[in-house]
């Protein structure tokens, strides 16, 4: 009988990357690989304003991903995060700038809608059994519709809400270390990246989503109230879109309703790229982190060396195939 | 002793199916009931009721005397009854100590896990079990066998007063066997009712204590395991009246060898398979579920790869490592699932006809000779009497037994020769099957060389001319068709295990 050591404290960092390992390590070594070959090719690559560029760029899309890799880590697909994001951002427009509240409830209206509209999405999935790809599609025209209704088709602006600017655009870390301005958006992502993170492994919650993309079946012979569980993830992911709605409003100071579609293919190639299984079971958000990364990098690097924006596009798609093959090429060698 | 379970009249139809008629059962504390029958029988049907998988349409069932109602897997477990599902149940991306744990997670404050007394609990009943397994390894990477004991170890993890296994040796060799009984022997011993359902007969001396025998989802008797011959169970479970006309054996000695097959393998499922089949023979093959007959008939038809093996054709060595060169040989393979492998359900009786064929019918440029093809679905539809109204009906409207001549018309327009049709009656009613049956018979006598697998005896019996049996992935033994050759016999070959007793029941 082996004998079972004691269990270390919880290593939060090996903890983010003991699944999947090789896969994310292929991405990293991309994204290094990636960042030595724009610095090579433009030295105004990597300036440190480049670089803050960057993040800034990424915060966004990562949080976004971040809600997608949830969903799809149960087996499922979001394609309502985009629209999903611009609708909290003109639901925290009607609470500050209409009706006037404090910049807090504004931000609780956001995530609370996002949260709600993924329980709606969550219901049609586990309850009324429609598959998450139709589901999902059918809540992105929804919202994308409502987003034009509510805001009567104009950007709401938030100049009447005095920090509301600084929630993505300000920078925390900025006035501590002045050398370092990492804006505000970039620690949010961190932060939501960290939580996401804490709650997929630590959590009863995270340890559903796992089993539910690995075999739902097996989990509900087990006795779990899978419909609940899956319904409380999609929810979960409705509210980190409410975040990603509240910073996209914030760096623009205005909440733009016809903005949204194509987001949702982003976060979604993020998760595919950081190694997340479309089939489900598997996953982590350092992937899906460093997945969002890379597609930032490659967008801002092309710009850097004058690519035309048509071929960025092409060269993102090319990548997508790329992550995706190197990952069932491994999986057919670790059969 | 008073029995822990108790279930009588039990009833339960599915769509189109009388799964359990008026069935009885009863457990009592400290004893391993086995529960016998052949495919189909209700066996695990009825125990999915016993475990709140499902829910019975009538019938009443009792735990320790009192009536209950389960309608939930989490009800069943709350009384104490555990399941070991027949298909693994697990999540091959968590680790054992999470999969025997899932929705019972020990928990801290706010949703949070306690994996320390996750992996501590499992670490626990793993040494119980006498098991080396890592709490942390992650199901996916262990063996069958080892997953199979992770099931085990889960089952036990509820505390269970009844504990269902259904066929919990399958994968397990024969010392993880041995290491299973010591521990159903444990979990006897402390008053722990087991269900337990196998095909493997030389296992029923070695655990039962009582074998309750069910046959077309009736029960037939409970009998007592170690006064009643195992010849005699085995008549209880095929004890059907086999009202067919026996089959008329040919006499093929001087006809030409069509299909040879020798030294197929591969791992576990295919070892050392080799057979011969003759123009205008029937070989049926018997065996029970898993015992590999599918996968021999794929591996012949170059549909899963296989480790080993030569095949002959018409006596010349042909290369198959795809359908396409087995196809391109004369063989024909009509899978189980006609809807999944089968058929176009969505095309209309000519185009599915027409499908392998396609060359035949493409005139200059590509364009489809429509005529000829209408004309030719025709003659197979007048031929083989496929009952449509025209060849233009989209074939998910046909009947089972119409689909199925269907696709046979397929493939004899593609002149295939060699004819392997797998479960060939599967779904198909009671009066299309004999049409069926008449329909191979005049193939064979054509002169076609046919290769009939069943899991319905009744059904090898009628058809075969020679009878392959299967078991465990090897063959057995070919038996010669016609009235000589009895159910038992081909039942004794179907359960033969390597290096198992006997299964007359006499102590070697």
């Amino acid at each position: 009988m082996k004998t079972v050591e004691e269990t270390k404290p919880v290593n939060l960092l090996s903890r983010l990357t003991d699944t999947g390992a090789h896969q994310k390590l292929l991405a990293f070594a991309s994204l290094i690989a990636l960042l030595i070959a724009f610095s090579i090719a433009s030295p105004n690559f990597m300036q440190t304003s480049n670089m803050i560029a960057i993040l800034q760029a990424t915060s966004v899309n990562g949080v976004l991903a971040i809600a997608a890799t949830l969903v799809i880590i149960t087996g499922g697909i979001d394609l309502s995060v985009g629209t999903l994001m611009t609708f909290c951002a003109v639901i925290a427009g009607v609470v500050l700038t209409y009706a006037g509240m404090p910049l807090l409830l504004g931000v609780m209206a956001a995530i609370a809608a996002g949260a709600l509209c993924g329980l709606c999405s969550g219901t049609f999935v586990a309850k009324m059994k429609i598959p998450p790809f139709i589901a999902t599609l059918g809540m992105m025209l929804i919202l994308k519709g409502l987003s034009l209704v509510i805001s009567g088709t104009r950007p709401i602006y938030f100049n009447d809400t005095p920090g509301f600017d600084q929630i993505s655009r300000g920078s925390l870390i900025g006035e501590i270390l002045p050398s370092l301005p990492i804006p505000n958006g970039v620690l949010i992502l961190f932060l939501v990246a960290m939580a996401a993170a804490y709650i997929l492994g630590r959590t009863v919650l995270g340890r559903y989503t796992f089993a539910l993309g690995s075999n739902e079946e097996a989990v509900r012979l087990s006795g779990v109230n899978t419909d609940a569980w899956k319904m409380a993830i999609y929810a979960l992911a409705g509210g980190i879109c409410g975040i990603a709605g509240i910073l996209i409003a914030s760096r623009l100071n205005s909440a733009q309703p016809a903005l949204g579609l194509g987001y949702e293919l982003e976060a979604i190639a993020a998760v595919v790229i950081g190694g997340t299984s479309l089939s489900g079971g598997r996953g982590t958000i350092i992937g899906t982190l460093i997945g969002a990364l890379i597609m930032a990098v490659l967008t801002n690097g092309l710009r850097v060396l004058s690519v035309a924006q048509e071929w960025q596009t092409v060269v993102t798609g090319a990548i997508i195939i790329l992550a995706v093959y190197a990952d069932m090429v491994r999986r057919r060698q670790a059969k | 002793m008073a029995p822990i379970v108790k279930m009588t009249g039990i009833e339960k139809r599915f769509p189109g199916v009388h799964a359990l008629k008026n069935v009885q059962f009863e457990l009592e504390p400290g004893e391993v009931h086995a529960l016998m029958g052949e495919n189909g029988a209700g066996k695990s049907t009825l125990m999915k009721i016993l475990a709140g998988i499902y829910r019975s349409d009538a019938g009443d069932l009792s735990i320790d005397g009192e009536s209950v109602e389960l309608d939930s897997p989490r009800a069943a477990q709350d009384r104490g009854i555990g399941i070991i599902h027949q298909e693994l149940s697990l999540m091959n991306d968590l680790t054992t100590a999470q999969n025997i744990f899932i929705g019972r997670e020990p928990r801290k404050s706010f949703g949070r896990l306690d994996e320390n007394a996750l992996n501590r609990n499992a670490a626990e009943i793993f040494a119980s079990m006498n098991l080396n397994l890592d709490p942390k390894a992650n199901v996916g990477s262990l063996t069958i066998a080892k997953q199979q004991m992770v099931e085990i170890a889960k089952a036990l993890s509820y505390k269970s007063r009844v504990l269902i296994m259904d066929e919990p040796t399958a994968a397990l060799n024969d010392a993880e066997i041995s290491e299973l009984f010591i521990i159903i022997n444990r979990l006897k011993a402390e008053g722990v009712g087991i269900v337990y359902i196998s095909h493997k007969m030389d296992e029923l001396k070695r655990i039962a204590d009582r074998v309750t025998v069910m046959r077309d989802g009736e029960y037939v008797a409970t009998v007592g395991a170690s006064d009643t011959p195992i010849s005699k169970i085995i008549a209880m479970m095929v004890g059907r009246e086999v009202n067919e006309e026996p089959v008329e054996v040919p006499d093929l000695s001087e006809a030409e060898i069509a299909l040879e097959v020798s030294g197929l393998s591969r791992g576990k499922d295919i070892r050392d398979v080799g057979f011969s089949l003759r123009k205008g023979e029937i070989l049926g093959f018997a065996g029970l579920m898993g015992a590999g007959r599918t996968e021999v008939a794929r591996a012949i038809f170059g549909a899963d790869p296989r480790d080993g093996g030569d095949i002959r054709v018409h006596g010349k060595d042909v290369s198959v490592t795809t359908p396409h060169d087995a196809v391109a040989a004369g063989i024909g393979y009509l899978s189980e699932d006609r809807k999944h492998f089968g058929l176009a359900t969505g095309m209309n009786v000519r185009d599915n006809i027409a499908l392998a064929s396609l060359d035949k019918f493409t005139g200059r440029g590509g364009v489809l000779d429509d005529d000829a093809m209408r004309k030719t679905a025709q003659d197979y539809i007048r031929k083989l009497g496929i009952r449509t109204p025209s060849d233009i009906q989209e074939v998910r409207l046909l009947s089972g037994g119409n689909q199925q001549k269907t696709v046979i018309a397929k493939w004899l327009l593609r002149n295939c020769d060699i004819l392997i049709f797998d479960e060939p009656t599967r779904g198909i009613d009671v009066g299309a099957k004999s049409e069926i049956y008449k329909l191979l018979e005049s193939l064979a006598e054509e002169g076609k060389a046919v290769i009939v697998i069943s899991s319905e005896l009744p059904e090898i019996m009628r058809l075969s001319h020679r009878i392959a049996v299967m078991c465990e992935g090897r063959l057995t033994g070919i038996l010669p068709g016609g009235k000589d050759t009895t159910q038992e016999q081909i039942m004794q070959l179907a359960t033969q295990r390597e290096a198992a007793m006997q299964p007359t029941g006499e102590t070697p």
